[in-house]
């Protein structure tokens, strides 16, 4: 492929317009389907029988009874599911989470299960597995399974990535550095010094529709997943392994997707449901409910963070050091690399250090959660930066323009910067009517900043032409957010033609080469970048086809506008051909004209955003109120602006969640004690303001239309702007996020105390 | 458990069916009806996601019965649009990208149907309100709002 993705300055005439999604009519009248909304012939319900115990010795499973009752087809056990990962310790962790091997390892993991002829029977079926247990003492707090008296979740685990290879178990997998300069010095040339701890507590991505499935297995060795995924390759990939299925004679079809976050990027009960159906012989539909997606699926890390950052007086900031601390729940997990990686992803900065810490807790599995991992570590960051500002004097946005990152920056996390968006974020905030507008009683104002790096990957696309000009976009990227409007306007942009006749559609895994998941914000870029090249191959068939037509060289055809041109003198008489002309002689001049591109992504531009939030907190309450907020973010180049600013207000609205009032909370016993949407509250429509927003586009220079992703970076602001505003609304720091009702009281109560002594 | 049988009328059209007594209209609609546009995103009435209107009256069909239906009637999803004519609701919420994932859609058409129906003329507070008990995980709700907004307005004007 000669495909040259760099960035050519262009005029768009589809690009940058606003039109009415391709799966929009079916999504206003419920034709939409879903994960739970496909049936097959003979199908049965599958059900899960999860541990109630944090942590847990499997002694003996007796399913025996289960197996008895009228109505039951299959019931399964992890025996049923081999282990066939092959040294592959990743993969490992996947079946042992898929269905607890030897030990239950959180509250909700799954044991058993059972497929029968209906729902009611599939429940009884799960009452009667008969499950002995040996309790063990368990830890799910991330700072207390960091301590040596802790309890092990994993005898096997020797912390790696120290100076010395240690000689006892513990309950931190891996130990990563990253940073450049020398930070002691750069403390020493600091007038002034913060040096602040932070906790974030564990929160859910919070998708509507709980994971759901449905598998077939056949005899002969071929299976067929419909399912809600952000990534069908991928599930095939695993799920093959895991069940000893060859990978392409298991077909996924990924449903519509009712949100993911993140969190439907991993397997969690598709190979089981493979198991149930290959077992009993028949197609089995395995639907979470809302407890088990709260227990069992998910979350993101809950952290506690060290951050120290020290200024001169004149606002540079000399040094910057963090220590991040990230539960991964019992498996191995790169979260707080992650957070290490962004800490300081914004600033320009000589001396930096950050170290990550990944913690095994008695908790599930961590997930990836929308730009997974860089909320806390911004929290953390940004509300130091805005003490330290405070302590010397300087306007907060003023502070981080002086420090703010540019092109040409070394990261902290290793690369030099091409041209970036923080800087012109900040002016933009900076100039902003909001930052003006007046505050009253018990009201205050913050901003904070936040980064994301955005992936590109593995993408393949078919562009197909119809006999009747129209085109079919077969992508295979899970379409999340409205990514089929994007990306036909692109294949409408490249070809010259209506957006009206292009209709994108995503391919399942047996119709496409390999895609990477829908993740890292890579859906719009990657994707677009290989409708582009496949519109591209297109167009030189059609520019072939028109030379035949009009019997001279292909060297003398052009394409312009949706048409092919003749150019040179000589043929000067023969006007243009349009797609929908060359189409229609198709047949005659070599058969269909399509364009295929496979690519790797490359390239894919960093992001940036600030956000500004107006809060007010009742102080006879600790409850808070968010009055006004504003989003400003570089998109690079926004495809369709309407779905980036629904990017933007939904990564803010989920932020806002996290920062006020979402947590997983923990008995005693390490019980989740909030597995459901009443006492695990998301923000509702009247818990909001309208939330602005404000499109950059500072292009991308490795995507031919300057595209960068959007989807993640949104969430990454708001847990630091909201801790900013409060402080600046009642004069207290939160260093405790979720910043609920009782955790501000009891902060203005000490506030209170401390002024009364 | 002997069935229950039930006469009820969804979407204008006479229905009958057998459930079980414990069985959800929820589960009716989508499991034994075909109507899976109303959909279960937790089962315990606080997601807003199966929204139906029973007699003028907005229920999560998760915590209705199927039994109860009977002599009811009974609005889903499917028969908001009139033939090829979309309910102006739905079109505004194209029109203003009310939805990302689409999941919570027809619960929050069904929930700003019938609060339209009962307050034509909605502040944006009172909008806020009445569309509380439906959950959006995606859009942060501003342009779910709009497009009420906007599609009370064009209500009014017909």
């Amino acid at each position: 492929m000669n495909f040259d993705p760099r960035y050519s300055g262009r005029s768009f005439t589809s690009v940058g317009t606003r039109p009415i999604r391709p799966d929009g009519v079916d999504k206003v009248t419920g034709r939409a389907r879903y994960g739970a909304d496909f049936n097959m012939a003979g199908q049965l319900v599958g059900r899960i029988l999860r541990s109630p115990h944090a942590h847990a010795i499997i002694r003996k499973i007796d399913t025996s009874k289960a197996e008895k009752l009228a109505g039951v087809k299959a019931v399964i056990t992890a025996k049923d599911l081999p282990d066939l990962t092959d040294g592959d310790a990743a993969m490992y962790d996947i079946l042992d989470n898929s269905m607890a091997r030897t030990k239950a390892l959180y509250d909700g993991h799954a044991v058993a299960a059972v497929a029968a002829i209906d729902a009611r029977t599939a429940r009884q079926a799960l009452k009667l597995i008969e499950v002995d247990y040996e309790v063990l003492p368990h830890v799910t707090d991330v700072d207390e399974a960091m301590k040596h008296s802790a309890p092990l979740i994993n005898d096997a685990i020797f912390t790696e990535g120290l100076e010395e290879k240690p000689v006892k178990p513990s309950n931190v997998t891996k130990r990563t550095q990253y940073g450049h300069g020398d930070v002691h010095q750069g403390f020493g040339e600091a007038d002034f010094v913060v040096e602040r701890s932070f906790k974030t507590e564990q929160t859910h991505q919070g998708y509507i529709e709980p994971h759901a499935c449905v598998a077939s297995v056949n005899p002969d060795g071929t299976a067929d997943l419909w399912v809600c995924t952000q990534g069908h390759f991928v599930y095939r990939q695993h799920c093959a392994q895991l069940l000893g299925l060859e990978a392409s004679k298991l077909r996924v079809t990924s449903s519509e997707i009712g949100g993911g976050f993140g969190g439907k990027t991993h397997v969690w009960a598709e190979p089981v449901a493979l198991a149930l159906s290959r077992k009993a012989g028949r197609p089995v539909k395995l639907v979470m409910t809302r407890d088990e997606v709260f227990r069992a699926s998910g979350p993101t890390s809950a952290t506690s963070i060290d951050v120290k950052i020290g200024a001169k007086k004149d606002g540079t900031i000399t040094a910057a050091e963090a220590t991040l601390r990230y539960s991964c729940g019992p498996y191995a997990g790169m979260w707080a690399e992650i957070g290490a990686m962004t800490a300081f992803a914004c600033y320009k900065l000589e001396n930096v250090k950050t170290v990550g810490y990944e913690v095994l807790v008695n908790r599930p599995k961590t997930a990836a959660y929308r730009a997974p991992s860089a909320p806390m570590a911004a929290f953390a960051v940004e509300s130091a930066v805005d003490e330290l500002a405070k302590e010397i004097g300087i306007d907060p946005v003023d502070f981080r323009i002086k420090n703010a990152a540019q092109e040409g920056t070394r990261a902290s996390y290793g690369p030099v910067y091409g041209p970036i968006g923080i800087g012109p974020t900040l002016e933009a905030v900076k100039n902003h009517p909001h930052m003006k507008a007046p505050l009253g009683t018990n009201q205050g104002r913050g901003m904070a900043c936040g980064f994301w790096f955005n992936f590109g990957g593995q993408t393949c696309t078919d562009l197909n032409i119809g006999m009747d000009g129209s085109v079919s976009l077969a992508v295979g990227t899970v379409d999340v957010g409205g990514s089929r409007a994007s990306l036909s306007l692109v294949a409408a942009e490249e070809l010259g033609i209506d957006y009206a006749h292009v209709k994108a559609i995503v391919a399942d895994t047996s119709s496409l080469g390999y895609n990477d998941m829908t993740d890292g914000s890579r859906g719009t870029f990657s994707s677009s970048m290989a409708t582009i090249s496949a519109a591209r191959n297109a167009i030189k068939i059609l520019r072939e086809r028109a030379a035949q037509m009009w019997d001279i060289s292909v060297d003398d055809v052009a394409w312009e506008k949706g048409h092919a041109v003749a150019k040179g003198e000589k043929h000067g008489n023969l006007g243009k051909l349009s797609l929908k002309e060359i189409a229609a002689e198709s047949g005659k001049t070599g058969g269909p004209i399509a364009g295929h591109s496979e690519l790797v992504a490359d390239g894919a531009g960093v992001s940036f955003a600030t956000h500004i939030c107006d809060i007010e907190v009742d102080p006879e309450t600790g409850s808070t109120r968010v009055l006004r907020y504003t989003v400003v973010q570089d998109a690079g180049k926004a495809v369709h602006p309407t779905y980036v600013e629904g990017q933007y207000q939904g990564g803010a609205a989920q932020g806002i969640g996290w920062a006020l009032n979402e947590e997983y909370i923990y008995g005693k016993d390490g019980r989740l004690q909030n597995p459901g949407f009443l006492d695990y509250r998301i923000p509702v429509c009247s818990d909001l303001p309208m939330i602005d927003t404000q499109i950059l586009e500072i292009p991308n220079p490795n995507h031919p239309y300057g595209v960068r992703g959007v989807g993640e970076t949104s969430i990454v602001p708001p847990l630091a702007a909201i801790a900013n505003a409060v402080s600046n609304a009642v004069g207290v720091r939160m260093s405790h996020i979720p910043m609920s009702p009782p955790r501000i009281l009891a902060a203005l109560e000490a506030e209170r105390e401390r002024f009364s002594r | 458990m002997a069935g229950v049988a039930v006469s009820t009328t969804i979407n204008g059209d006479h229905v009958e069916y057998l459930c079980q007594p414990d069985e959800t209209l929820l589960e009716v609609l989508r499991d034994r009806l075909g109507l899976t546009g109303a959909k279960e995103g937790c089962g315990t009435g606080d997601c807003g996601a199966c929204s139906v209107i029973v007699d003028d009256r907005l229920v999560c069909s998760c915590l209705v019965l199927g039994a109860e239906a009977e002599g009811r009637q009974i609005e889903t999803i499917e028969g908001m649009a009139h033939g090829d004519q979309l309910h102006p609701l739905q079109q505004k919420f194209l029109e203003h990208a009310a939805l990302q994932c689409g999941i919570c859609t027809p619960g929050f058409l069904i929930a700003a149907k019938d609060l339209l129906a009962k307050n034509p003329d909605p502040t944006e507070e009172e909008i806020r309100f009445g569309l509380a008990g439906n959950l959006c995980r995606c859009t942060g709700y501003d342009k779910i709002v709009r497009a009420v907004q906007d599609a009370a307005n064009v209500m009014k004007g017909a």
